[in-house]
């Protein structure tokens, strides 16, 4: 069952001389439980189309849906409570806040929710420790190294019982042993249920995806076969 | 790979079995590549004809007959060890060839042909990265071969994007020189080499 849904979505920016088509035509499902990454080159319109299924931003045409509603029959209230419930962002930058320390950024979205203080807190609590940050759980974003804010920007991400992880270049600026601690966080959430969606234009960071699509100038061009299970891959290493 | 090298390896732990030294082989490089018992033995022999190891005990011929390194055996290793490897000249890239070639022949879309490059390539890193997923049965080994084989698809990957790259600013007139304005003579030697 796919928990996002991407239907025919253009997005133009512009008109006339200056005109950008930045995603044409797409076509995109998302199932819970599974993870989609959209590789692209700069300028390809993987990070528009991570904020249109998002709903920070509406497409030119087309429909999106999430948990099966249309984001067009939701008014602008709507789809802020549908972005506080049920979608976590996680951003190359990891956008903490910097006066609030790891568990205030994580509990923010739920008590923004209207979830009491204490219980938004508990909530944020465990999702720190699910990641291993129990221990840095007062330290302030500046005291933290960046593998983990960004692993703060991911339990923020996931707090609350969210069901779509969109990322936008998670590992951005992270050395490789980091970028895949955070890729493996990402996975973690999938396979407790969350659908998400990872754009980059790193293969290493792609290849923990499930499926990977690739776009190029706006458009869907191509995308990979589904993976072996680990015992089919092991079947085929060389053999001497 | 230095089946001989890295036998000699082994043997510098201390004397081996022809057994053995093929099971640790195979466990130190993440039982990638698996080695037969014959090849074990072959190399044996020939380290021995060469004076790097001698057997334990001449009249025991079976697989029970052991192995240790010589004087001369530990000076060849560390020797080995410390000698990069060959990689002052290009290799024939397959990869490299057929795109080259490719923006020659007329009626082929160079952006599409990459694309079915890079899906491969995605696609087999997806496979070596799922091998990563459960961390349990990944040891320190496997996990180095996994890696390196990540690494070279990656930057495989990373030179078909530049591919891709150029060939769009080209074709938008952004002046990219083309080959034939730096010819370049010596580089066609090896990089590296003694003048």
């Amino acid at each position: 069952m796919s928990y996002l849904e991407l239907r025919d979505i253009s997005k133009v920016y512009g008109e006339g001389a200056a005109e950008v088509r930045a995603l044409q035509r797409v076509d995109l499902s998302v199932d819970a439980g599974s993870l989609v990454a959209v590789m692209g080159a700069s300028g390809s319109g993987k990070s528009t189309l991570l904020t249109i299924a998002g709903s920070l931003e509406d497409p030119t045409s087309g429909e999106v849906y999430v948990g099966g509603r249309a984001l067009s029959s939701l008014s602008r209230n709507g789809k802020a409570q549908l972005r506080r419930q049920s979608i976590g962002y996680v951003f190359q930058d990891y956008n903490l806040l910097a006066g609030l320390s790891a568990v205030e950024n994580v509990s923010l979205p739920l008590e923004l929710d209207g979830v009491a203080a204490r219980k938004a807190q508990s909530a944020a609590m465990e999702s720190l420790d699910d990641f291993g940050l129990k221990e840095r759980a007062s330290h302030y974003p500046d005291q933290l190294s960046g593998g983990e804010r960004q692993r703060v920007a991911i339990a923020r991400a996931v707090v609350g019982g969210r069901q779509l992880l969109l990322a936008d270049e998670p590992s951005g600026a992270l050395d490789s042993t980091n970028a895949e601690a955070v890729m493996r966080l990402i996975l973690v959430a999938c396979h407790r249920g969350m659908a998400a969606v990872v754009v980059t234009h790193d293969a290493q960071l792609a290849s923990w995806a499930d499926r990977v699509i690739f776009l190029r100038d706006g458009r869907i061009v191509d995308q990979t076969l589904p993976v072996d299970s680990p015992e089919a891959m092991l079947t085929k290493l060389p053999n001497q | 790979m230095s089946v001989r090298h890295a036998l000699l390896a082994l043997l510098s732990e201390g004397p081996k079995y022809g057994l053995q030294l093929r099971q640790e082989f195979e466990a130190r490089t993440g039982e990638v590549w698996p080695l037969n018992v014959g090849q074990v033995y072959t190399t044996l022999q020939r380290l021995e004809r060469d004076g790097l190891v001698e057997s334990e005990d001449a009249a025991d011929e079976g697989p029970q007959k052991g192995f240790h390194i010589t004087e001369h055996g530990e000076v060849e290793l560390t020797k080995w060890l410390r000698t990069p490897p060959d990689f002052s000249s290009p290799p024939r890239d397959e990869l490299v060839i057929k795109v080259l070639v490719a923006f020659e022949l007329p009626g082929v879309d160079v952006h599409d042909l990459v694309q079915v490059h890079r899906r491969y390539l995605v696609e087999l890193m997806q496979q070596w990265t799922r091998l990563k997923e459960d961390e349990s049965r990944f040891d320190l080994h496997f996990a180095l071969v996994v890696d390196a084989e990540l690494f070279r698809l990656d930057s495989l990957i990373r030179w078909l994007d530049t591919v891709d790259g150029r060939l769009k600013r080209a074709a938008a007139g952004v002046s990219v020189p083309a080959p034939q304005s730096f010819p370049l003579p010596k580089a066609r030697r090896k990089v590296g080499a003694p003048e």
